[in-house]
């Protein structure tokens, strides 16, 4: 009971919505905090200016579109040029956010992302949208499941993966606000919103959502929520999961994951992207590194999504929320045996 | 070749008209999925399927086969419905476009289902890929030829340009390009968001044979086509002048038919147009 309490705690403290209410919890695509995050971020910086590949409705730039006429360009389906035109107006003192689906920025970009943006340093920002299976009937070839290892591996790079469409409103607003090249995650579908006005957000620090002591859920993007359901679950087996919503993959906060993986003993980690390569493999990086647990990895394991609805796709890849349940399950009899009990 | 007898193009008007409702019955099931450019190729893709080219739905794999890509992935339920119509699979399968573990796939995969030669839907690479099979069928002495479906919107893709100047540097009379001109994409007309224009020229400069017809003309694009077989020594584009929708009237020319399926009490009034239009197709026999 004390830790269902304190699990309360650190939810109040994140000023969450209550979440185990299904009728108070709203969906809303996380696209959408990105379109009012890019046109409030232009209100706060007059060099702020959008580049979009045809997709500006999908990706939300419409409204940037709309409010900023003048500082929005249209180049058409050529995503190479994107980032690479970009990279020359933010060597003119412009913060050009660049949009399109992330197969194909950074999927088909990739190159010029690493030179242009990154070793060139110049402060350009990209809005990868439909990210994940979520995408769903659109199928493998338009579902980007490795835009952050891609994007992880490159030096320099910041890559946020915010959990809600609230949160990926100040997300935006905060890579916009810092100086450098970043890449912002977000999807198509629609998707519980957990966090509030209220709740903090700064790159590069990971956010409790829930406390508990028995195993750490570290997670990231709309898949948090997922993780909620089913540490919320599991507390009625009267096991304690703490909720690590670790929406910052580069720079990741390294303490955050040592502590995590201290107070817990065991870890399991939660993303819509494959297991290699991922948020979950940076942790591993960190963990074994620095404080060695048991980690069970949710995520595509190795396979190409496909075609079908965002719920049927994600029980098919083991992401939803029984399937959380039976990794932490796993990790926890990992970490039981590993302590000889 | 012969030109198409009264008959023959009757029946390949026929063809289309079935082919049109295919799409439009699979995206009603679907829920999801693009109407537009899908509509607006359903001739050219009877005539290629019905008439132009050499292939056999009983055994898709044949060696000799013409080889048929389709760069603009996202126009699929028009190669699924041509292909169902031609016997590839039964036409009831169309209803199972874009669900959990169809193999019509939102956007096509080769490895789904036999008879698609590529996996495409992000744009801009059918024809580099179709480069590489004409080249190969000319390193084998080979006498089959290859065929790229392409958009408009997917010519502001670099790679088109690459796979352009290398298809010319190899002289590739076996290859011909087949382009959907419809001037439309997602965010507006394609001159409004990165114009193509003079589109021709821009072939031409290239080293290409460039043929253009009304698209949904099927006697003038096989007419096209024909010509095209017998250019030596240059890879060949069928600039095919269409109309977005076409076929269903309150899609024709509308942008936002681009990826928008129709509802129920649009799919409806769509068939019976095109029911409609069959009567008249027919009653000209
Ligand atoms: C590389 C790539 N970028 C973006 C997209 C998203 N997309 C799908 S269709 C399309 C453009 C549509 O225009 P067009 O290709 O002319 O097709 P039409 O609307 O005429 O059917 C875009 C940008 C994509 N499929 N591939
Ligand atoms: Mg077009």
């Amino acid at each position: 009971m004390a830790s269902t309490t304190s699990a309360n705690a650190a939810s109040a403290a994140m000023h969450l919505v209550d979440y185990a209410d299904l009728g108070a919890i709203k969906q809303v695509p996380t696209r959408n905090g990105f379109g009012e995050g890019l046109i409030e971020a232009g209100r706060r910086d007059e060099h702020v200016i959008a580049i979009c590949a045809d997709l500006s409705e999908s990706t939300r730039m419409e409204g940037f579109k709309k409010a900023f006429p003048k500082r929005y360009i249209e180049i058409g389906v050529a995503e190479q040029m994107l980032v690479a035109m970009a990279a020359g107006l933010a060597a003119t003192g412009k913060v050009p956010f660049i949009a399109s689906y992330a197969m194909f920025n950074p999927g088909r970009s990739w190159e010029q992302v690493r030179t242009t943006m990154a070793l060139n340093q110049t402060n350009v920002k990209i809005a990868g949208a439909h990210a994940g299976v979520s995408v769903g009937p659109d199928g493998a070839t338009h579902q980007a499941v490795e835009d952050v290892a891609i994007m992880r591996v490159i030096p320099k790079m910041t890559v946020v993966v915010p959990c809600d469409s609230v949160q990926t409103k100040k997300a935006t607003l905060a890579v916009a606000a810092r100086w450098g090249p970043a890449y912002l995650r977000f999807a198509r579908a629609e998707s519980a919103v957990v966090t509030t006005e209220e709740t903090p957000f700064e790159l590069g620090v990971a956010q409790t959502f829930r406390e508990g002591g028995d195993v750490a859920i570290v997670a990231c993007g709309i898949l948090v929520y997922n993780a909620l359901v089913a540490a919320d679950e599991l507390a009625k087996d009267g096991i304690e999961c703490r909720v690590v919503n670790n929406h910052t993959i580069k720079p990741m906060d390294e303490p955050a994951i040592v502590a995590a993986a201290r107070d817990c003993g065991a870890v399991v980690t939660v993303e819509e992207h494959q297991v290699q390569g991922g948020m979950g493999s940076r942790v591993a990086e960190i963990l074994a590194a620095q404080h060695p647990a048991p980690i069970e990895f949710i995520g595509m394991h190795d396979r190409f999504g496909q075609s079908g609805t965002p719920q049927e796709l994600t029980e098919e890849y083991g992401m939803g929320v029984a399937s959380i349940r039976a990794a932490v399950l796993r990790a926890l009899g990992r970490k039981r045996a590993r302590n000889g009990r | 070749m012969d030109s198409l007898s009264p008959e023959a193009l009757r029946d390949l008007q026929l063809h289309a008209n079935d082919v049109r409702q295919g799409i439009i019955r699979s995206l009603l099931a679907a829920g999801s999925g693009h109407p537009g450019g899908s509509l607006d190729m359903a001739d050219i893709f009877t005539a290629l399927y019905f008439h132009l080219m050499r292939h056999d739905p009983t055994n898709p794999d044949r060696p000799d086969r013409d080889r048929l890509l389709l760069s603009c992935g996202h126009i699929a339920p028009v190669r699924y419905a041509a292909m169902a119509c031609a016997g590839y699979f039964p036409v009831e399968e169309l209803l199972t476009l874009r669900r959990f573990g169809t193999r019509l796939q939102g956007h096509p995969e080769r490895v789904s289902l036999p008879g698609l030669e590529t996996t495409s839907g992000p744009l801009g690479e059918g024809l580099a890929q179709g480069t590489g099979m004409a080249l190969g069928a000319k390193m084998d002495g080979a006498d089959w030829r290859v065929y790229v479906v392409t958009s408009d919107g997917e010519h502001q893709c670099g790679l088109h340009w690459e796979a352009m100047m290398t298809a010319g540097k190899f002289k590739l009379d076996n290859l011909t390009c087949i382009v959907d001109r419809n001037v439309i994409q997602i965010d507006g007309s394609t001159e409004d968001v990165m114009p193509l224009e003079p589109f021709a020229d821009k072939y031409r400069a290239f080293n290409w044979e460039v043929f253009e017809c009304d698209g949904h003309d099927i006697a003038a694009f096989v007419d096209a086509v024909e010509k095209a077989k017998q250019v030596k020594g240059k890879p060949q584009v069928v600039i095919a002048h269409t109309v977005m929708g076409k076929g269903v009237s309150f899609m024709e020319g509308d942008y936002l038919w681009h990826g928008k399926p129709p509802k129920k009490d649009e799919a409806e009034q769509a068939l019976r147009e095109l029911s409609e239009a069959r009567e008249l197709i027919g009653a000209g026999r």
